[in-house]
């Protein structure tokens, strides 16, 4: 049992052990449904999410395993109950391991120290996504082979992204080179110390990316005046048609998902060629497979 | 009462100057006779052989939340008294955010009963200078400090309204007594939960800028300036601070401040994997801050080493980090933070004694904080090099929140004698009732 509560501390070799499994996860590869037979997997989601939840309730139910569903709404969290209390309840049903998704950076993590079963952070607050990064750099593994020189440019709200921490961290440990590009206002300090370069003209870093990973533009920050507006936003740092002009012949389009169309990706280019945005969902589920086979067998 | 002869000490007593092996003789209540040479004891005096330990003026903190009345779970007067006492000080100002705010006599005068009844160490209340700390209306303050209110201070909130602020600064002018300010602009700290840097950032943290602070010390010393009142900053905590407090202190302005243990001990990193028991207001800054707050105690600006003690229960701590009540509990390992940098070359002995009693008693004009025949017998013992290891479960604090529990520390209280009474000695409180 090992917990994944970021990708922070994994080594190079075992992030490739676990993309390589991954693959023997993909459609048409060997059956694993008794990989998690009679086991548990608890989804602890204390907040809104569609697309993680549901990725990793198809890949643990593939493995053979119960799923269980728990929910902030109407849960005992809006009693008062404490998320150590929550999680210990949920243990006490005995699952193999419990995901994670919480607003709170740190929490699956604190969750992690108290209780025994294995912890998957599906996300937390603005510190980690590591099953997000994993499946990115499955994709990108699927098209090139390797990552080793390539340059991957993150762009928008690296400061309230965990899925940019994520990737800096995995992308790097990988080889490729980082680089996040949005506002000053939403990119924080120290990103050079965590093996990111820095950069606020997305025209000038552009055309050096063999990968251009938009983040979601989070709407609800513009009322903090991190940006005068959307329509600024857009101008400055979506990626239009006319912006897809100027990329690498071959640069690929990612997002996380879910996509503000015309905002931080237009969508022609979302669903244009260069677009692996679906392949990224789809590869979800057999790296979360991974996942919950090397943390919950 | 019987007279106390210490024999043997190294006496470091920075207001007068005296830093060498001396006897101390305390007569009812004071100090008697400071001697180089040996002193005759009087008849039924007790004689402590005080031999490669140093007495110094007991410790005072001008910075602790002893919570009663309304939290009595985390500690009382009583259990904050006894964690003074056994830290080495023998005065503590007790800041008036507890629940009831101390923002009138009658409260002031609960603590002060309380205080009595615990007859530890003194405790000198600090009154609100708002009502109900809402930082609306001004608390009466002349109320307060006729009930024994030392300071004003609506600790742990700053006063926003730059008007109210200016105003309360003069008003107190009539008293002579130091507002004391938490400097924090709350619409650059909005949603923080540490110190916004490399550390804030890989954690995924809301960061709190050093301008938070900063800029308050900044605003504060303007009015400071056209006020002609007394300033007394709380928990300074980054080198902007202490370059603005410097420099107004050359211009000759009254402006005071103090550093906690913490913040001259552990930067931001000390967070870790989400510690709680990191999580403080003002936070634990950057190395560079860090470096400039030792470079303050040593020069001269920083006044006095106070801990902010603040006690938590446990519950309060195993929360989501964001969740976390700030703050800890400072009063039994200020001492042996302290020496610390003592034994690292940055204080001499006597600038650590010095920040310690003399500075703090100079600050809020309190007695003590000295050792001249008459003054009253306040006195720590310490071991110096006496090394020991925190045991947050062994506290006589009822809390435990601390990011030093199994740090080992070199420098340890041996005996604290508030007005010539022992109340503790060898790791045990001498209670009097």
């Amino acid at each position: 049992m090992r917990h994944l509560l970021g990708i922070a501390g994994w080594r190079r070799d075992e992030l490739e052990a676990l993309l390589d499994r991954a693959q023997t996860h993909l459609p048409g590869g060997p059956d694993a449904s008794h990989v998690l037979r009679g086991r548990v997997v608890a989804n602890l989601f204390f907040e809104d999410s569609t697309r993680t939840r549901s990725s990793f309730e198809v890949a643990a139910r593939r493995l053979g395993a119960d799923v269980l569903n728990w929910s902030y709404a109407g849960s005992s969290v809006s009693k008062g109950e404490t998320l150590l209390d929550t999680a210990r309840n949920i243990e006490a049903m005995g699952p193999a391991a419990i995901v994670i998704r919480h607003r709170s950076s740190g929490a699956p993590g604190l969750v992690a120290r108290h209780v025994k079963c294995a912890v998957v952070n599906a996300g937390d607050g603005a510190h980690e996504h590591p099953s997000q990064a994993l499946l990115d750099a499955f994709t990108l593994r699927q098209r090139w082979g390797r990552l080793d020189g390539r340059t991957v440019l993150i762009v928008g709200d690296v400061l309230h992204s965990r899925v940019a921490r994520s990737n800096l961290l995995c992308l790097k440990a990988l080889g490729a080179r980082v680089v996040l590009c949005g506002p000053p206002t939403l990119l924080p300090p120290g990103l050079e110390e965590m093996g990111g370069e820095v950069s606020h003209h997305l025209d000038a870093v552009l055309p050096q990316a063999d990968a251009v990973m938009c983040l979601r533009l989070q709407t609800e920050r513009m009322s903090e005046a991190f940006l005068p507006s959307q329509r600024e936003y857009s101008r400055l740092f979506g990626v239009t048609p006319a912006r897809a002009e100027r990329m690498k012949p071959d640069a690929l389009v990612l997002h996380p998902g879910p996509i503000n169309r015309g905002v931080e990706l237009s969508p022609v280019v979302a669903d244009g060629p260069r677009s692996v945005i679906l392949e990224q969902v789809a590869n979800g589920v057999a790296v979360r497979r991974a996942i919950l086979e090397a943390c919950a067998s | 009462m019987t007279p106390v002869l210490f024999q043997r000490a190294r006496v470091i007593d920075p207001r007068n100057g005296v830093d060498g092996v001396r006897d101390v003789l305390v007569m009812d209540g004071r100090v008697a006779q400071v001697s180089e040479g040996p002193l005759p004891a009087p008849k039924d005096a007790r004689v402590v052989d005080a031999t490669d330990q140093w007495l110094v003026p007991g410790f005072i903190d001008l910075h602790v939340h002893l919570r009663e009345p309304g939290e009595e779970g985390k500690e009382t007067v009583l259990t904050g008294c006894r964690a003074a006492v056994a830290g080495g000080f023998t005065g503590v100002v007790a800041m008036p955010n507890t629940k009831v705010v101390n923002d009138s006599a009658l409260v002031t005068e609960l603590v002060l009963s309380r205080a009595r009844d615990a007859a530890l160490c003194h405790v000198y209340p600090a009154g609100a200078i708002t009502k109900g700390l809402k930082g609306e209306e001004l608390s009466e303050a002349g109320e307060l400090i006729g009930a024994g209110c030392v300071a004003l201070t609506d600790d742990g909130r700053p006063v926003m309204n730059a008007g109210l602020m200016r105003r309360v600064l003069q008003y107190a002018t009539q008293f002579d007594v130091p507002v004391m300010v938490h400097e924090e602009d709350l619409t650059l700290s909005a949603g923080g939960a540490m110190h916004e840097g490399a550390t804030s950032t890989r954690l995924g943290l809301r960061g709190i800028p050093s301008s938070a602070e900063v800029a308050m010390v900044a605003r504060d010393l303007v009015l400071l300036e056209e006020t002609k009142g007394r300033l007394h900053v709380a928990h300074v905590s980054c080198e902007g601070s202490v370059r603005l407090i410097r420099e107004a202190k050359k211009r000759g302005l009254r402006v005071t401040c103090e550093v906690a243990p913490h913040h001259f001990t552990l930067d931001d990193r000390a967070v870790g994997d989400y510690d709680t028991h990191a999580k403080m207001a003002p936070p634990l800054r950057s190395d560079v801050d860090v470096r400039a707050l030792r470079e303050a105690l040593v020069d001269g600006t920083v006044d006095a080493i106070a801990t902010d003690h603040a006690p938590h229960g446990v519950s309060d701590k195993l929360v989501e980090f964001e969740k976390g009540i700030n703050g800890i509990v400072g009063l039994e390992t200020a001492l042996g933070l302290t020496l610390a940098l003592v034994h690292e070359g940055v204080l001499t002995p006597r600038r650590a004694v010095e920040l310690l009693s003399d500075g703090p008693a100079r600050v809020f004009g309190l007695p003590g904080g000295h050792l001249a025949p008459g003054a009253p017998a306040d006195i720590t013992l310490v071991s110096p090099s006496e090394e020991w290891t925190v045991d947050a479960h062994r506290f006589y604090s009822r809390s435990r929140n601390t990011p030093f529990h199994g740090r080992t520390l070199k420098g340890r209280v041996t005996q604290t004698w508030v007005g010539g009474r022992c109340v503790f000695e060898d790791g045990q409180l001498k209670e009097s009732r």
